[in-house]
């Protein structure tokens, strides 16, 4: 699994590679927590092109991302979610609390 | 129910062998041809419970044990899970959609379980650890040729 996280402006995006298990997740949780602090972004744009595999533990990394960030007033988007993700992120009621785009430019129009 | 073919593995409470127990019981369910489909909800399923077993079972040490054992049958692929943890004191709540005990994990586990699975048995008593068993009917044709052959 890999991470590549880059800062546009005042969103983090979070582009995840691989497997997005339990193994992933703490990796995950820490570096991108960090980045949020040392590059003072506000909102958090997740590209999930790359997902070959989620479970709950990959979700409960966004989800506590979605937290964290809204807490502070910002705002957290999903973008290129792959045909084998879909189902499992409707079926996780993710989807009713963080807004879906096809690609990173839409979402982050919408972030903007 | 007549049996085809059988599975153990042992492991330890690593996050490392979540992946190693989805892909084992997915490759091994390939035998019967489950479509695309149903080996990746089995594979979230085996997920889930193994990182049940590592997380709450063993409270994340990783020198625990783990034991998988998959059995195929004439119509179902049967998967047991087990951890000699903690347990769960009260099952009825840890079974409730939004239960967990770390408020990163959204409680989700069973939720997708019992979605992907068409059966899931949970057995569990405090201090003794964790049994759950997850039950896949074979696709309909094959299970009809099976029946036939029979």
């Amino acid at each position: 699994m890999s991470l590549e996280v880059q800062k546009q402006h005042d969103t983090l995006i979070v582009r995840v590679c691989g497997e997005f298990d339990l193994r992933a997740a703490d990796y995950c949780r820490r570096d991108i927590d960090q980045k949020l602090k040392t590059q003072g972004a506000k909102h958090i744009l997740f590209n999930l092109g790359g997902v070959t595999f989620i479970d709950s533990s990959g979700l409960g990394v966004i989800l506590g991302r979605y937290r964290k960030v809204t807490e502070n007033g910002g705002k957290v988007a999903i973008s290129n979610v792959p045909p084998r993700v879909t189902r499992i992120l409707e079926l996780s009621g993710i989807t009713r609390l963080i807004p879906v785009y096809a690609n990173e430019s839409l979402a982050l129009k919408e972030l903007a | 129910m007549r049996l085809r073919n059988r599975m153990k593995l042992e492991f330890l409470s690593r996050p490392e062998n979540v992946s190693l127990a989805r892909v084992a019981v997915a490759t091994f369910a390939t035998e019967v041809d489950f479509n695309l489909s149903d080996l990746e909800e089995i594979k979230v399923a085996v997920s889930e419970a193994v990182s049940n077993a590592i997380v709450h079972g063993y409270e994340g040490k990783p020198t625990g044990t783990v034991l998988l054992t998959a059995t195929l049958y004439q119509n179902e692929l049967e998967i047991v899970i087990e951890d000699r943890g903690r347990g769960i004191a009260d099952l009825a709540r840890a079974l409730q959609p939004g239960t967990s005990s770390d408020p990163e994990r959204m409680g989700l586990g069973f939720v997708f379980m019992k979605s992907f699975m068409d059966e899931v048995d949970v057995w569990s008593e405090a201090g003794q650890g964790t049994r759950v068993k997850l039950v896949k009917t074979l696709p309909g044709e094959l299970r009809a040729q099976n029946l036939a052959e029979s």
